[in-house]
């Protein structure tokens, strides 16, 4: 290796800082708000230097050649390789990881009152998973780091959750390991049947029609469950009410887009003709999804929960646009996937900002912000445009490009989808009208305060990239045009 | 090597080096017994110590003399080759730090006789001859040999009625299984003329008599007993519930690895031409084991009995991998029942440091409730060992699981594996429900910090055995040169 391993730099500088905060107090013997407050700033500064590193390596990144880059591999473990690289779409997703971790990291700054060491460390190594499964490019490699994030989940909604966290932690644990497993038969079966674990390998091998369709399944499972499609993602909204603000975020921001990497990656490069076979079924799925949970999300009381549903319904644009299988549609679903990031993430902080003041997400408890709140008001304002799909917002972009993709394959989904983009404005102005419009009616809002400075600073990044994506969205499709083109041509060489 | 070779003194010491660790072992055990009568129970500590290390020992010997392919000697009576090797280094190791637990708690009971070590070496020996077992006969008496140590281990603390309950229990039911085993080897002897795992295999490969599939099944049922797989599992939570924890601990490691290391040693190299025949009865035990172990957990609320359940389910995996086959099945058997003895061990390293305010032993899953709190270390602990026995990855336990999965795959198992998964979803359930206790909930009983209740000893066994979990790289690849090395 003649360059700097940065994937593993990226990938392991988290866990190192995990480990720091977990031992370094217990030596010092420092007292318990010092290892806080130590925490918190260790955490702080190692996400922003790994996001610093991200830019420099995305920036380094050459988004004219197709395969991957920054290649490291070296044997691990059997057949198993310690196998890393990038390509087109992993290499945003990365850097969307590093830009949400310094902002969780500052919206938990005080909210997160007990056991702060453990809850930063849990943060970091959660990250390290993160990067780790976008990077890996070795099967069972991506499937340990995919399958460890469970565990610091499990423990961030489970001890800092709300009320009913204990009943969601096991929801989400439960559901994503009976996905996943199945996922895991289905590697066993390739890596014995392939001899190799490595995925670009996998993807050039190619696998019988019969096997096709089962393998196809079996990943199907995971992804699905981890996206969340309907009628799988219950899990979802319980985990998202229960999590801690910042929990939301990641879970939204991040891991419920390893399902639609997963797709990308997996599905349709290895199983070409199960993926073309099931696509009908997909879309139908993507519909019902679009449609039944903007419909679920109106009649929610809670605004977590609202949210979390909008995310199951633009969830459902993702994988619409990805088994569209041609260009337009998969640009589509990846922007869609890093919007998404970006404004729910938002929206959450945005839910935090409130919750943190009243300790309530009761709709009905809350009315006539605008009042007390001026620019919190503006801030929501922008989010819940962006989650609408306003042009001009990054949300836009990757609803019209996945239905476009959608139409030139089946033009009855992608109707239906567009109906919900109607429901998405309908569901988002109402909630906004019954929080922020009208006039105080909780004595309790009387005294409560705008967003200080330290909320500013989280929200002007948000604020920035959601606009900046919605005007030049050309910035995200540089960099993935050319692997968005090769898997397209990849997956119609198949058919021809 | 020639199987009816006479005996010559020669010929004799050439063998010799073959059985070095077992007769460490067995000369150790005998000097160590002197050494215990004349020192009394004082010299119960030294002699503890004097255990590990001829343990330790006679694993390092079995490694260190490995032959590069399987040599069969002593009249075809015994095979050393890397499979046996291997699960002698694990036994020793899992055997070992169980012995290394002990001291504390048989001391604080009242309990620290010279006895207790002594016998867990004898069934060490017995473990190791069983491992190595290439005809009926060596198999019968390493079987018994480790069963009759375990029965004292089990009614060791003599004055509690439990533990008394469960030595009479484990004993009875014990005899009864040795007595199927040895009804099953003289049906085979009958029908085959020897009692030497080859001669059998060649037999049996000519013709299948109905006789001799007769006495397969016993053997099996015997030796399922010894493994506590279902449907002959029913001793096992009564026993580790009311053996004292430290005898628990030994029964949970290495005879789980003797056990089924000897009953795929008889599939493959005995009955290896009956595959057909013993394929089904694996796979019923299998699945059997792996629901019953999964499902009867869900309820317990003493984390002996629950571990009880979870030993269960695990040897379904191990027959899992049994059922594979001998070409795909050792590696996996050996890589999976390795981790899942280490792992055990640690686990009953945490349960063995827990104390209430009182300074009371707790064996109940709700007085681990804030342990986070009172001990984090400890609670980091118990938590990295059981996400490993859930198979979560990165930890040791994935690495087991994956072996088994990929054998199914290979071997055209699916089914099985599909199983094996549910099993693994529902187990996840009541492991997680200790972890939800342990980190979720408010403390209710006050817990001693680990390292003032206990000495170093238990600590650093307990720690330095979850942090194995991490490690799979050495397991693995020595496991595959092992599992490799079987014909």
């Amino acid at each position: 290796m003649d360059t700097l391993p940065i994937l593993s730099i990226l990938t392991w500088t988290p866990a190192v800082a995990a480990v720091l905060i977990l031992f370094l107090p217990q030596l010092i013997k420092s007292p318990e708000a010092a290892r806080a407050n130590a925490a918190r700033w260790i955490a702080l500064v190692t996400t922003v230097i790994v996001f610093a590193l991200t830019l420099w390596m995305t920036l380094a990144f050459d988004e004219t050649k197709a395969g991957y880059q920054f290649v490291e591999r070296a044997d691990w473990y059997g057949m198993i390789q310690y196998h890393l690289g990038i390509d087109g779409i992993s290499v945003l997703l990365i850097l969307l990881t590093s830009f949400l971790m310094p902002l969780c990291i500052l919206a938990s700054w005080t909210s997160i009152e007990k056991r702060v060491v453990e809850y930063m460390a849990a943060f970091l190594l959660l990250q390290t998973l993160m990067i780790g499964v976008f990077c890996a490019l070795d099967i069972v490699l991506f499937y340990i780091f995919f399958e460890a994030g469970l565990i610091p989940m499990y423990l961030i909604i489970g001890i800092w959750g709300g009320k009913n966290r204990v009943y969601a932690a096991y929801k989400f644990f439960l559901y994503t390991l009976l996905g996943s497993l199945f996922l895991l038969i289905a590697i066993a079966w390739m890596a014995i049947t392939a001899k190799t674990t490595s995925i670009p390998d996998l993807q050039a091998f190619e696998f019988a029609k019969d096997a096709q369709t089962w393998l196809w399944l079996a990943f199907f499972a995971s992804f699905a469950v981890k996206m969340p499609m309907w009628p799988v993602h219950t899990w979802l909204p319980d985990a998202h009410v229960e999590a801690p603000t910042a929990g939301s975020v990641i879970l939204a921001g991040v891991l419920l887009k390893m399902g639609g990497y997963g797709f990308l990656r997996f599905s349709l490069p290895m199983f070409p003709e199960a993926s073309n076979a099931f696509a009908p079924f997909v879309f139908a799925l993507s519909g019902i999804a679009i449609v039944y949970t903007s419909l679920v999300a109106f009649r929610q009381t809670d605004i977590k929960k609202l949210i979390a549903y909008s995310s199951v319904a633009h969830m459902g644009f993702v994988t619409m646009g990805i088994f569209s299988g041609n260009e337009q549609g998969i640009q589509g679903a990846l922007f869609q996937m890093l919007s998404h990031g970006v404004i729910s993430g938002a929206l959450f902080l945005c839910v935090g900002v409130i919750y943190d003041r009243m300790h309530t997400r009761e709709i009905a408890q809350y009315g006539g912000l605008v009042n007390r709140m001026p620019i919190y008001a503006a801030v929501f304002l922008l989010f819940t445009m962006g989650n609408v799909g306003l042009p001009g917002t990054s949300g836009f972009v990757g609803e019209i490009l996945t239905m476009q993709g959608a139409f030139n394959v089946d033009p009855v989904t992608a109707m239906v989808a567009a109906s919900g983009v109607i429901l998405s404005a309908a569901y988002m102005l109402t909630l906004y009208r019954k929080v922020i419009f009208g006039t105080i009616v909780n004595p309790a809002l009387n005294t409560i305060t705008d967003m200080n400075a330290r909320e500013i600073a989280i929200f002007v990044p948000l604020i920035a990239a959601a606009l900046y994506l919605g005007f030049q969205p050309n910035i995200i499709f540089d960099q993935t045009a050319t692997s968005a083109v090769a898997l397209v041509d990849a997956f119609h060489a198949n058919f021809k | 090597m020639a199987i009816n070779q006479t005996m010559t003194a020669e010929l004799f010491f050439q063998q010799v080096p073959y059985i070095l660790p077992e007769i460490t072992l067995a000369v150790g055990a005998l000097i160590i017994t002197l050494i215990g009568a004349f020192m009394g129970d004082k010299g119960s500590r030294l002699v503890t110590w004097l255990c590990v290390a001829t343990i330790v020992a006679a694993g390092s010997m079995a490694v260190l003399h490995m032959p590069a392919e399987q040599v069969v000697v002593f009249s075809g009576s015994y095979a050393a080759d890397g499979f046996s090797a291997y699960a002698k280094l694990i036994i020793a190791l899992t055997a070992g730090s169980a012995l290394l637990l002990s001291i504390d708690f048989l001391a604080e009971k009242k309990l620290d006789k010279p006895e207790f070590p002594v016998l867990a070496l004898l069934a060490t020996l017995g473990m190791f001859i069983m491992v190595s077992a290439h005809d009926l006969i060596a198999l019968y008496v390493g079987v018994e040999m480790q069963s009759l140590a375990l029965y004292v281990l089990a009614a060791y603390a003599r004055d509690d009625a439990k533990s008394s309950e469960a030595g009479l229990k484990y004993f009875v039911l014990g005899a009864l299984s040795s007595g199927l085993l040895l009804y099953g080897c003289s049906l085979v002897y009958g029908f085959t003329g020897s009692v030497n795992f080859d001669v059998i295999a060649a037999q049996v490969a000519d013709e299948r008599s109905i006789g001799v599939v007769f006495g397969l099944v016993f053997i099996l049922c015997g030796l399922a007993f010894k493994m506590s797989a279902a449907p002959f599992h029913m001793w096992t939570p009564d026993v580790y519930e009311g053996s004292p924890t430290v005898s628990t601990a030994f029964f949970a490691s290495a005879p789980k690895v003797a056990a089924s290391v000897l009953f795929a040693r008889v599939c493959f190299e005995a009955f290896g031409p009956l595959q057909k025949d013993w394929l089904g009865i694996v796979m019923i035990m299998a699945v059997l084991s792996m629901a019953i172990g999964a499902l009867f957990a869900l309820q317990q609320t003493n984390i002996k009995r629950l571990l009880a359940y979870s030993s269960i389910a695990n040897m379904g995996y191990a027959l899992v991998a049994i059922a594979c086959g001998p070409e795909f099945g050792p590696k996996a058997l050996l890589v999976f029942v390795s981790i899942y003895a280490i792992t055990s061990v640690g686990l009953f390293g945490v349960v063995l440091s827990l104390r209430n305010a009182e300074g009371e032993r707790v064996e109940t899953i709700s007085a681990l409730s804030g342990l986070s709190r009172s001990n984090p270390l400890l609670a980091s602990a118990l938590t990295m060992l059981l996400f490993s026995v859930m198979g979560i990855p990165p930890l040791a336990g994935f690495f087991g699981k994956w072996e088994v999965i990929l054998a199914t795959s290979a071997s055209g198992l699916l089914p099985l594996a599909i199983v094996l998964i549910l099993a693994s979803v529902v187990s996840a359930f009541y492991y997680l429900r200790i972890i939800k206790t342990v980190w979720f909930d408010e403390p209710r009983i006050a817990m001693v910090p680990v390292g003032a209740s206990t000495t170093l000893t238990l600590t650093g066994a307990t720690f330095v055995l979850a942090a194995l979990t991490l490690v799979i790289g050495l397991v693995g690849s020595a496991a595959s040169i092992a599992g490799a090395g079987f014909h």
